[in-house]
């Protein structure tokens, strides 16, 4: 996206959102739905629509987990940490998904194809170990299952 | 004539398969899908129910071949060998007193008809009839206390708002439950949102608030979609009645769930705790007087000013009034959701209902209350479910999650990951808990290579209490509890 473009997309993100109180998480949650992230450009943009400094708007972006900074890969691909999903094998599952990607968590495969990121706790506890696959949630999930997932 | 026949569509029984199912039963003739919520009796799902006169009959659990199979002949009925029986009559529902829960499951969540057919809007109803100081002395009467864990009298922080001076006011829904081994929130946003917009508005006609926000944690996106078309439909049927009601999407952090935090992350910003006092209910969101209370808390409101507070007291406990959504996880055999009065011992809440490990082998611990809460022996399950009891034992209900282990959990590890848990969701503002869970990680590991074991030992339980009595808020005030309950209980194993 050419730079002009991008910089109304926030632009007009901004607008539809400055009227609410506390408009800052949805208009970072918005851009971020329409950009895959959240690129640094974009910061002064917000910034200048909500009389912000950029540092307020930087901090509160480096703050929260789930605020991308750089494109993620085509798959986004979350495995719950927490303790629940430990309790049914988790961490196997953490250590087969990072070598059968090739990855560790955090990371972007070099191919651009998917990342890996820890989530702590998906709600599906009773079912556990969980993991989503560009958002859609997946239950009992272990080694073999995620391969079958993954289509491997 | 079509008959109804019921697939959940919660988003556990959808990781589950429900969808594709759903799909193979409208495949059927004669049969009208409908999506409820989930019961909560998650090994069951996907629990397909079918209408018959005699009430809903149920089969699960099912995947799509089984279930287009079930129905190739027409429909099935009670004779059939798979049968569960009448779902209302499964001895884990049986078992249960289901008030804050009772449409969960039951009722398509998103129809207002069934949510009012169903009992909804009625405790509305009747609070429209009362004064204000009235609805907050039913709450305070009915003795509830705050479900998301820290069980603070909500009678007693509604009339703080409704006494405190400044417009306008707010009612704040928690529904940032990050807890692992917890989803009765998300059951009740997914399930029966209209029961949490009820509480809400109850809340607000309670304290004098005319808005109200709903702080969903982004991991959640169903509740999320569910909560914006309920509140879109309420204020459509007119019920919102001025009231401004939003949801709004965390984004991920841990912290968010603390009330001060979730309240700097609605402004805008880092979720960094507030000190306190003041307390929010006299400077809360942005400075205004605020009722800031749990998904589940919210959601009992109506059920108590329908059925009055007496109804409400005639179950639990002494001080813990009425009934607890125990959640069971983890390595449960029949993990899923549980609403039982206060008081029910621990033991058959886990062995009785849950029966026992999935894995089949022994149960090693059950930790109580989320990643803050303490891991318990079966030695203490005889304690009774009630707050008093678990503090008693250096334990705590918490938000009402059990997780279970059996006894491959290696509980050393169980107690570094409490440390790390808290050394990546810390929000920073105060040392011993930024620093304190860094080093807590690091002693462990010292403790668990064999390095100057016993001197570490007493390093990491001053450290715990330097965190207990030091930190700011209960996120590195409470870490250290998993950690000194695995060195009080499984000591051979740190």
């Amino acid at each position: 996206m050419a730079d002009g473009a991008f910089e109304e997309t926030v632009r007009e993100i901004v607008e539809r959102f400055a009227a609410l109180e506390g408009p800052l998480l949805p208009i970072l949650h918005a851009v971020q739905d329409q950009l895959g992230y959240l690129p640094s450009a974009c910061v002064a943009v917000i910034a200048k629509g909500l009389n912000l400094s950029r540092a307020e708007v930087q901090g509160v972006i480096s703050f929260y987990p789930l605020f991308r900074v750089s494109p993620p890969g085509k798959r986004i691909i979350t495995i719950c940490r927490a303790e629940a999903c430990q309790a049914m094998g988790g961490a196997a599952l953490e250590a087969h998904a990072e070598s059968a990607l090739g990855i560790g968590f955090g990371e972007t495969s070099a191919d651009g194809e998917v990342t890996l990121e820890p989530i702590y706790c998906l709600g599906n506890c009773a079912c556990a170990p969980s993991m989503t696959i560009d958002g859609v949630l997946h239950a009992r999930v272990d080694a073999k299952r995620f391969d079958e997932l993954m289509g491997r | 004539m079509s008959v109804d026949v019921f697939v959940p569509a919660d988003f556990t029984a959808r990781a589950l398969g429900a969808d594709a199912v759903a799909a193979a039963v409208a495949a059927a003739p004669g049969v009208e899908v409908r999506r409820n919520g989930s019961r909560g009796l998650y090994w069951l799902e996907p629990l397909v129910e079918v209408a018959t006169d005699a009430g809903r009959i149920g089969f699960g659990p099912l995947d799509a071949a089984a279930a287009g199979a079930l129905f190739a002949n027409g429909l099935p009925d009670a004779s059939h060998p798979d049968c569960l029986g009448l779902v209302e009559e499964l001895p884990w529902l049986k078992a249960q007193s289901r008030l804050t829960m009772a449409r969960v499951g039951v009722i398509e969540p998103l129809s207002i008809d069934q949510y009012k057919a169903h009992g909804g809007f009625k405790g509305l109803e009747r609070t429209r009839a009362l004064t204000a100081p009235a609805i907050v002395e039913a709450v305070t009467e009915a003795g509830l206390r705050g479900r998301g864990g820290a069980a603070f009298p909500t009678g007693i922080k509604w009339r703080t708002v409704l006494e405190t001076d400044g417009e306008p006011k707010y009612i704040v829904c928690n529904a940032d439950e990050g807890d692992s081994g917890t989803f009765a929130d998300r059951m009740i946003m997914e399930s029966d949102p209209f029961c949490l917009i009820e509480g809400m508005l109850i809340a607000g006609l309670a304290v004098g608030a005319d808005r109200g926000y709903i702080y969903c944690r982004a991991e959640y996106p169903l509740a999320i979609d569910t909560l914006a078309e309920a509140i879109r439909l309420a204020e459509g049927a007119g019920y919102l009645d001025g009231f401004h009601l939003e949801v709004r999407k965390g984004a991920g952090a841990y912290i968010c769930g603390e009330e001060t935090s979730l309240l700097e992350s609605l402004e805008g910003k880092r979720g960094v705790i507030r000190y306190r006092p003041p307390l929010p209910a006299v400077k809360g969101l942005f400075g205004r007087p605020t009722v800031v209370n749990n998904v589940i808390t919210l959601a009992s409101v109506p059920a108590i000013l329908a059925q009055g507070a007496d109804h409400y007291r005639s179950f639990g406990v002494g001080r813990s009034s009425g009934t607890l959504t125990v959640q069971l996880a983890g390595n449960a055999r029949r993990g899923g959701l549980f609403e039982v009065p206060f008081g029910k011992p621990l033991r058959w809440v886990v062995e009785d209902l849950g029966g026992g490990t999935a894995s089949g082998r022994s149960i090693k611990a059950v930790q109580a209350g989320g990643p803050l809460g303490a891991y318990i022996p079966p030695r203490h399950f005889d304690t009774p479910l009630d707050y008093e009891s678990f503090q008693a034992i250096d334990a705590m209900i918490g938000h009402g999650g059990l997780v279970v282990f059996d006894e491959t959990a290696d509980m050393g590890a169980m107690a570094r990951y409490a440390f790390e848990f808290c050394a990546e969701e810390s929000c920073g503002k105060c040392t011993p808990c930024r620093i304190g869970a860094v080093r807590g990680v690091e002693v462990v590991d010292r403790i668990r290579r064999g390095e100057a074991a016993a001197d570490n030992r007493v390093l990491l339980k001053d450290l715990c209490h330097t965190m207990i009595d030091g930190s700011l808020c209960g996120l590195g005030g409470m870490a250290p509890l998993p950690v000194l309950s695995v060195m009080t209980h499984f000591a051979d194993e740190l």
